[in-house]
């Protein structure tokens, strides 16, 4: 890392942390996770399965929800807010490259959600393992969903810092950042729903429905951690999990797609602020 | 003799239709102080943000140190102050200018006598939310100052500042120009830059009207010195049919004349003593001498 990003990411990570964001992401995905274990460990012992293992596919279902939308709140003021600050101008009239700024700010964030993840779910996993009892496979199955989760946070973080470069305006920026998690992490599965139960068996629902569900950063998250753990229970959308006509890895090969093409559109966006 | 630090030829930018600058040139040299007058909409802020490369000129150009806006030399060359920033409420002012040094690659022991010149050596740990709108404008200025830069490029950077603090800030510009820092300076105000800067430059809708010292620019200008004369009941029209000039009311008389003329029309007026109750000699001021250039007093006239 260079001294310039270097600068950017100590600056924005110090930020992220006084703004007080990393313990509010922790308290809030560290609650979830816990009240997700102690429901699972309840209902464990009925079903004689690993309950860290069932808490892992139902945190996955939630994470989807909460992770997408911290990680966009973090980081859709970040240059937009800045450039109406006017602080950004003064960043960008020193030698800094604008890659560099933006890649600075998002490793910072990135690495802020990570962070709280990590904490929140580690803290959750090692209660309720303790609490529970588990075994290897749901130390793995808890592992990878900590693994995933910040991965997609990042793409999400890069989402909210492209959509930042793109409007330039804060007010626009939030806009743009709620429509997009209504439209990728709600609206998206209620039409995929839709299309499937019109279309029926056939070649939609066999060759053309599970890449449509990859082709969405959340759902290949999802789809993903439920697909590697057999015993899940599943529904919706996600029954998919057991009938995926492509290796699982294919969904996480998606997720870093996402992450590579975000990353790509907001360097080229941020070129072209006018602060 | 070395060529100016910041030199702007023929340089035109415009947005749509809308010049934003019309064939502006000027230069500042080493240890020079320039001001840039201008109402608001004149195009002092896109003549910046064109220095500092955020724009390019549609025509024109612009070389700081020899060197293309936006390039490596000219970006380590300029330092910038905007007309409005706020830094990060939650930070320190020491670690806004940490920052600062890390992108320019500056030496951050420096940091603490940065902030002993703009005098916030004492608040130096504390959050810049805490700071007050004068302290923060120090600030940016410190920020301004890191690493020696060769240019100082600050838009309007006393405006809403308490008069002590314009006398302390424009000490700091001073100081850094004696250290042979070229300084470029937006302000609205001629009174205020004119003991403070070397040279001022007025810019009108893009255009510039008139580039030189204060007294240059007095002395092109010759606007009219106004002797206002108050006459004794009944004696107006006497006084109006001798002298000419305009009658303000019944009794109030004023005359427009040259500074060459002054004493003449002077002494003729002493010839009508009797019919005199007073009069007041005005010489242009320096709002007159600005409002003459930026064209400001012919609309202002028309209406």
């Amino acid at each position: 890392m260079n001294s310039r990003i270097a600068t950017v990411f100590a600056q924005e990570f110090r930020q992220a942390r006084r703004n007080l964001w990393v313990m509010l992401a922790t308290g809030a995905l560290g609650l979830f996770a816990l009240a997700l274990g102690l429901f699972g460990a309840g209902q464990g012992a009925a079903l004689k399965a690993d309950v860290l293992t069932l808490t892992a596919a139902s945190l996955a279902t939630l994470s989807v929800y909460l992770i997408p939308l911290i990680a966009l709140l973090m980081s859709y003021d970040s240059l937009a807010g800045e450039v109406e600050r006017g602080s950004l101008a003064l960043t960008l009239a020193t030698p800094v490259r604008r890659w560099e700024v933006f890649v600075g700010k998002f490793a910072a964030q990135a690495a802020a959600v990570g962070l709280a993840i990590v904490m929140a779910f580690g803290l959750a996993g090692l209660v309720v393992g303790l609490l529970a009892g588990t075994g290897i496979d749901g130390i793995v199955a808890w592992l990878r969903l900590i693994a995933t989760s910040v991965l997609l946070g990042a793409v999400f973080v890069g989402i909210g810092l492209l959509l930042s470069a793109l409007t330039g305006r804060t007010a626009r920026a939030a806009a743009a950042a709620v429509g997009t998690w209504l439209l990728l992490v709600v609206l998206y599965d209620l039409a995929l729903l839709g299309a499937i139960m019109t279309a029926g068996e056939g070649v939609f629902a066999g060759q053309v429905f599970p890449w449509l569900v990859v082709a969405n950063p959340a759902d290949a998250f999802r789809l993903y951690n439920l697909a590697m753990i057999d015993t899940a229970p599943v529904a919706g959308i996600d029954g998919l999990a057991r009938t995926l006509p492509f290796p699982p890895i294919a969904a996480l090969v998606a997720l870093g797609g996402w992450l590579a093409v975000v990353l790509a559109l907001g360097v080229q966006r941020t070129k072209r602020i006018i602060p | 003799m070395t060529s100016p630090i910041l030199d702007i030829s023929s340089v035109s930018l415009s947005f749509g239709r809308l010049k934003a600058l019309d064939g502006v040139s000027f230069a500042v040299s080493a240890g020079e102080r320039l001001a840039l007058l201008g109402h608001n909409g004149a195009g002092k802020s896109t003549l910046f943000k064109a220095i500092l490369g955020f724009l390019a000129p549609q025509a024109g150009h612009i070389s700081v140190t020899g060197h293309a806006p936006g390039t490596d030399p000219a970006r380590i060359a300029v330092n910038y102050l905007p007309e409005v920033v706020s830094f990060p409420r939650n930070l320190t002012g020491r670690e806004v200018l940490d920052y600062f040094s890390g992108l320019r690659g500056a030496p951050r022991r420096d940091v603490a006598d940065l902030l002993s010149r703009v005098g916030l050596a004492d608040a130096a740990d504390r959050a810049v939310g805490a700071y007050s709108k004068g302290m923060r404008q120090r600030l940016g200025l410190a920020q301004a100052l890191i690493g020696a830069p060769r240019l100082l490029l600050l838009d309007e950077p006393t405006s809403g500042l308490d008069p002590v603090s314009r006398e302390d800030f424009y000490e700091v510009i001073a100081e850094a120009a004696g250290r042979g820092s070229a300084v470029l300076l937006s302000s609205h105000s001629l009174e205020e830059v004119q003991n403070r800067t070397d040279r001022v430059a007025i810019l009108a809708q893009g255009r510039l009207c008139a580039e030189g010292t204060v007294a240059q620019l007095a002395a092109r200008a010759s606007l009219p010195t106004t002797i206002r004369i108050t006459a004794h009941a009944g004696a107006a029209d006497d006084l109006h049919a001798a002298f000419g000039g305009r009658r303000i009311n019944g009794c109030r008389l004023e005359i427009d004349c040259d500074a060459a003329t002054k004493l003449s029309v002077l002494a003729r007026l002493g010839q009508h003593r009797q019919a005199l109750s007073d009069i007041d000699v005005a010489a242009p001021g320096l709002n007159d001498i600005y409002r003459h250039f930026s064209g400001r007093d012919r609309a202002e006239d028309r209406t």
